[in-house]
């Protein structure tokens, strides 16, 4: 069998170099340095159609993480929001949160991608946008935001922010010690707010406001300023979002199901009240079953964000579609995806890993 | 000194429940106004169901429009359904020639006489069907190309509906030996044999399936001989195959685990070696516990199908966007996809309801 | 254990009959069509005018018009073409891995891919540029008052590439939205998702044709790029280039001596005073065995398709909804740029 298989890589090997030969083909990652000689619309670094095709690829990266990382907070949410309402006591929500989840999970992906999108780009054109109080806007290109943009004194209101949370981390390590040593609790959820929302706002407010907003103004063709948010990554955001919160839903109702009866029942008993219970001890439990599958969850919906190349969005995918196209080299261009992927996915697995012994410590 | 003794005569009857805790109020009262914070999720849900409910069906059925044949026929406020009279063929066959859509009809039929005796082992007749099931591949791949007596019919005819349930199948029928294989692989002694197979696994795990289809469609033909013509919706089957393969071979792996060990022990207690222990002891077993996961990698493998899309080929979906993009039907998006969807659920949804059985009939024959 | 080395014996086997196969060139183009006595054609996946099936769902289109011309000369029967369907992404590998044996799908002829991608063009079909199409309703005049419009491109084409250039050369800004191939950005434009859409000019008229209300749109002056379109083949087969390179020249060399679809048989039948006539329709000299074809080839090129200004009246001209002019693709008698080659 591994004869087998040396005689079948042998066998792509020998194909590939001659074809390569015989079609004149160029090999090698040279060309990364060559100028992409195209635009892309959303890019988070500095580009220009002069870059080179490796710095495109490095746009379409950073696009599939900001998609990713997005699209991972919100489908959290979505997904213990609908998880633990399907066991809600509430007869009409559960059936509502199944009635998600299950329609959800057994449509195509891109089908819901592009349905969203259709929806987006069906919004008012830009001379009839939809405006939030004259400073942000929606239309069939997506939202125009202000964009903040920082003056002198700044600097001062992130660093007081920083140091609220340090002390927020501070507080709630001295409350868990002093619980463990004494027993007494200490509002800690309510202190940790209340420092890091209101040491920046002190801060902002007593510095006159050092914080200046561009606010779009319309133009001839779009608005011009602000921070254009593109109906290609809103859709795909949410479209992201909806699908993989309803697997996540999923992993968080078998995780909570899987917590013993009797926890729930002998922390009734001692007087917790539902939402304490929940809190305290049930969920504590769960995500020791919950987190293994939600990391896998949150693989998938970085390997989904490549579904971007069906409605434009520049991700990885896209862009490395288009250097592949521009400089031909399938070889070049399909390897690096493979690499940066396969990549993603092993910091994922580190990272579970990791996350796993940290709980079989805790656990007792 | 008096007693607190007391005697009766008569046995005190149970009395019914106060009223309020029984019935439709007192369902209504535990199920959705137990507390201030229920009674607010409740009216918030009748609330969503009020806003979608009504409107969704006077859009899709009061105020639709039915018949016509152009968007322009369609004059009320509600859905245009006038299209899928006019277009129903093409997304379930694709450009298929409708004189040999009954190859199609038929391919599809033949599916569930060779299903049933993998499903339902204990079937009479079970050891002869299985045969059947092993050839169906080959028989439904002759159906739907032809040649030998057939007309033939190029796969470039494939599409709509028929295409995603051809690369679904294929995919997952003859991705089962490789899966297999891996798994075994993967708890291979040879630490060779171990490696490659883990690597192979998880490197077709790690990526997305859009990257195969642009290796299927740009890539296969650089490792393949020049004479070696395959053509898109074969090279799509293959890379889908190999796609699949890693994913059955984790379910597989499942299921070897699953296996107490007592199993491989007797097998070789009784001399069998290596293959024939796998083929008669631990994969028979294996397998059958396997069969939810593998329903359920179908499932995603059949939806993901629909990224065809992005090499160019014409499934349901894509024969659905470009129907859109026909000025006679411009702007039909919602109904397209609506009825896209309601396809894909139907049929996503039941097989999942059927592996959630399956699982709980394993479950309980533990 | 017996089934690793059987294994390994038949791998090996397969190996060495495969590795041996390889080292035949691939250069016999002519033989393999001819033995599969079907032309595989790359085409546009719809595209008004140029690619698009009509109410029976057959092919034609001023592009499939070419694949006809060169089953034609090749098998002596237009029918006998197999279309593929191609997209601007995968056009070239579907040529270069053999999938196809022609690329007829409004292609530009540019220097990167006649040298770096390793194909052979066999002329130019049709002499394009690119335009702007856009809402009359938003009273642009100029492309150079584009600034800050969100235009609509399709991915993967020298298009991208010029209107980058445009736009950085003229100092304007603007927001790409890339779209797939043409269709979708009809619908991307129509929705209103970008103000402008670039293209072919050829392709805009196709597209605006196929608009609700073609004349609440327009093409802007500015034509920003030269685009010879024309068919392409591998590069290293010079048998097949030639007939690609001579089928093309056939049409242009027959509108030039007024062979037409209709007297062409007529023509070849008795000799005509033009010897060149007479040459390219086989009845005198033998041009056809020096390509390795028939005789007749010529004859089956022009029954099966018409001359080239036939075949461009057909699918583009002023009497199809397109209505391009005729243009630089007329003939260098007529003030175009068409200057058939002798068939000498």
């Amino acid at each position: 069998m591994l004869a087998g298989i040396v005689a079948l890589l042998a066998w792509l090997v020998a194909n590939t170099a001659h074809n390569l030969e015989t079609r004149g083909l160029k090999t090698g990652f040279g060309f990364l340095k060559d100028p992409a000689f195209f635009d892309i619309n959303q890019k988070l670094i500095e580009y220009s159609s002069r870059s080179s095709f490796g710095r495109a690829l490095l746009v379409g990266l950073l696009n599939t993480l900001l998609v990713s990382a997005l699209g991972i907070v919100a489908a959290t949410i979505l997904g213990f929001a609908a998880g633990m309402l399907r066991l809600s006591r509430n007869w009409l929500m559960a059936r509502l949160a199944t009635a998600y989840v299950e329609f959800t999970r057994n449509v195509p992906l891109l089908l819901q991608l592009i349905f969203w999108w259709s929806l987006l780009t069906g919004l008012p054109g830009v001379q009839d946008s939809l405006s939030l109080g004259n400073v942000a806007f929606l239309n069939n290109r997506g939202a125009r935001l202000p964009a903040p943009s920082a003056e002198p004194g700044f600097g001062m209101v992130l660093a007081g922010a920083g140091m609220a949370v340090v002390a927020a981390i501070a507080v709630s390590a001295w409350a868990k010690r002093r619980r463990l040593a004494t027993g007494r609790g200490f509002p800690v959820a309510a202190i940790a707010i209340g420092l890091i929302v209101g040491v920046p706002t002190t801060l902002f407010l007593a510095l006159g406001q050092p914080l200046a907003w561009d606010v779009p103004q319309p133009g001839r063709f779009n608005f011009t300023g602000g921070i254009q948010v593109t109906p290609e990554l809103v859709a795909l955001w949410w479209a992201l979002s909806v699908y993989t919160g309803a697997f996540i839903a999923e992993g968080v109702r078998g995780g909570i199901l899987s917590v013993a009866r009797g926890q729930t029942e002998a922390a009734y008993a001692l007087g917790l009240s539902r939402g304490a219970t929940m809190r305290k001890v049930v969920l504590p439990q769960a995500l020791c079953a919950i987190v293994p599958p939600l990391t896998s969850q949150y693989l998938n919906l970085t390997k989904n964000s490549s579904l971007a190349v069906a409605i434009g969005y520049q991700d990885l995918v896209s862009v490395g579609g288009t250097v592949l196209n521009q400089s031909g080299r399938a070889l070049e261009v399909v390897s690096i995806w493979i690499v940066v992927y396969l990549g993603l996915s092993l910091l994922t697995s580190l990272f579970m890993n990791w996350y796993n012994r940290r709980i079989a410590l805790v656990e007792r | 000194m008096s007693t607190f003794h007391r005697t009766t005569a008569e046995m005190v009857t149970p009395r019914p429940p106060p009223p309020l805790s029984r019935g439709v109020i007192g369902w209504l009262r535990a199920n959705l106004f137990s507390s201030w914070f229920n009674a607010a999720m409740t009216l918030l849900a009748v609330y969503l169901l009020w806003l979608l409910v009504p409107g969704i069906l006077r859009w899709g059925l009061l105020d639709a429009d039915f018949a016509g044949t152009t968007r322009f026929d369609c004059q009320s406020a509600g859905a245009c359904w006038a299209w899928v009279d006019q277009r129903i063929y093409q997304f379930l066959y694709g450009f298929y020639p409708p004189e040999q859509a009954w190859r199609v009809n038929l391919a599809l039929t033949l599916l569930i006489p060779a299903l049933l005796p993998v499903l339902f082992d204990r079937m009479p007749g079970a050891r002869w069907a299985r045969w059947f099931s092993l050839a169906y591949p080959f028989v439904a791949a002759f159906l739907l190309v032809g040649g030998y007596g057939l007309a033939e019919v190029p796969t470039d005819r494939f599409g709509g509906f028929m295409l995603n349930v051809a690369v679904g199948l294929a995919g997952i029928l003859l991705s089962l030996p490789f899966g297999i294989l891996l798994a075994l692989g993967r708890r291979s002694q040879l630490p060779l044999v171990r490696l490659l197979s883990t690597a192979f696994i998880e490197t077709f795990r790690g990526i997305p399936l859009v990257t195969f289809m642009f290796a299927a469609a740009l890539l296969l033909p650089i490792f393949l001989p020049p004479r070696f013509n395959l053509d898109l919706i074969m090279r799509v089957i293959i890379l889908v195959t190999m796609y699949a393969s890693a994913y059955i071979a984790e379910v597989v792996r499942g299921g070897l685990q699953s296996l107490p060990r007592g199993q491989y022990e007797a097998a070789q207690a009784l001399g069998l070696g290596y293959w024939r222990a796998m083929r008669l002891v631990i994969l028979p077993q294996a397998l059958k516990v396997s069969i939810p996961g593998i329903v359920n990698t179908f499932i995603a493998l059949f939806k993901d199908t629909t990224l065809v899309i992005v090499i160019g080929l014409f499934d349901i979906l894509n024969i659905g966007t470009s129907m859109i993009a026909n000025p006679n039907w411009l702007g039909l998006g919602t109904e397209v996809y609506a009825f896209i969807s309601i396809f894909f659920f139907v049929i996503c949804f039941a097989m999942s309801r059927y592996s959630l059985h399956l699982e709980r009939r394993l479950d309980v024959g533990r | 254990m017996r089934t690793p080395r059987a294994w390994i014996a038949a791998a090996a086997a397969v190996a060495t009959v495969t590795l041996s196969g390889i080292g035949v060139t691939n250069a016999a183009t002519l033989e393999d069509v001819r033995a599969a006595g079907t032309l595989k054609c790359g085409i546009n996946t719809g595209l008004p005018g140029f690619a698009y099936t009509d109410d029976r769902g057959t092919w034609t289109g001023f592009d499939v018009a070419y694949c006809q011309a060169l089953a034609a000369a090749v098998l002596g029967d237009p029918t006998k073409v197999r279309y593929v369907n191609v997209s601007a992404a995968n056009r070239f590998t579907a040529l270069a891995s053999g999938e196809i044996d022609v690329l007829s799908r409004n292609t530009t002829w540019t220097f990167q891919r006649d040298n770096e991608l390793g194909f052979t063009f066999a002329g130019v079909s049709y002499y394009d540029g690119q335009g702007f199409l856009i809402r009359r309703s938003l009273r642009v005049a100029s492309a150079k008052e584009l600034n800050g419009a969100s235009v609509c491109i399709q991915r993967g084409t020298t298009t991208e590439l010029n209107l980058a250039d445009y736009f950085r050369a003229n100092n304007l800004r603007y927001e790409p939205v890339p779209i797939a191939d043409n269709e979708e950005a009809r619908v991307a434009y129509v929705a209103g998702r970008c103000d402008v859409y670039t293209a072919d000019a050829s392709a805009l008229a196709a597209t605006k044709s196929a608009l609700q209300n073609p004349n609440d749109h327009m093409i802007l002056p500015e034509v920003i790029s030269k685009e010879p379109l024309g068919p392409l083949v591998r590069q290293g087969d010079e048998r097949w280039s030639d007939i690609a390179r001579w089928t093309l020249n056939v049409l242009l060399a027959a509108e030039e001596y007024g062979v037409t679809q209709a007297n062409v048989r007529d023509m070849a039948r008795a000799a005509t005073p033009n010897p060149e006539v007479n040459r390219m329709l086989g009845s005198e000299g033998s041009l056809g065995a020096m390509l390795g074809l028939a005789p007749n080839w010529a004859v089956n090129v022009i029954a099966a398709v018409g001359n080239y200004g036939e075949m461009f009246e057909r699918y583009l001209g002023a009497r199809t909804p397109l209505g391009l002019p005729r243009g630089l693709n007329a003939l260098y008698k007529n003030g175009g740029v068409l200057y058939p080659l002798p068939m000498r």
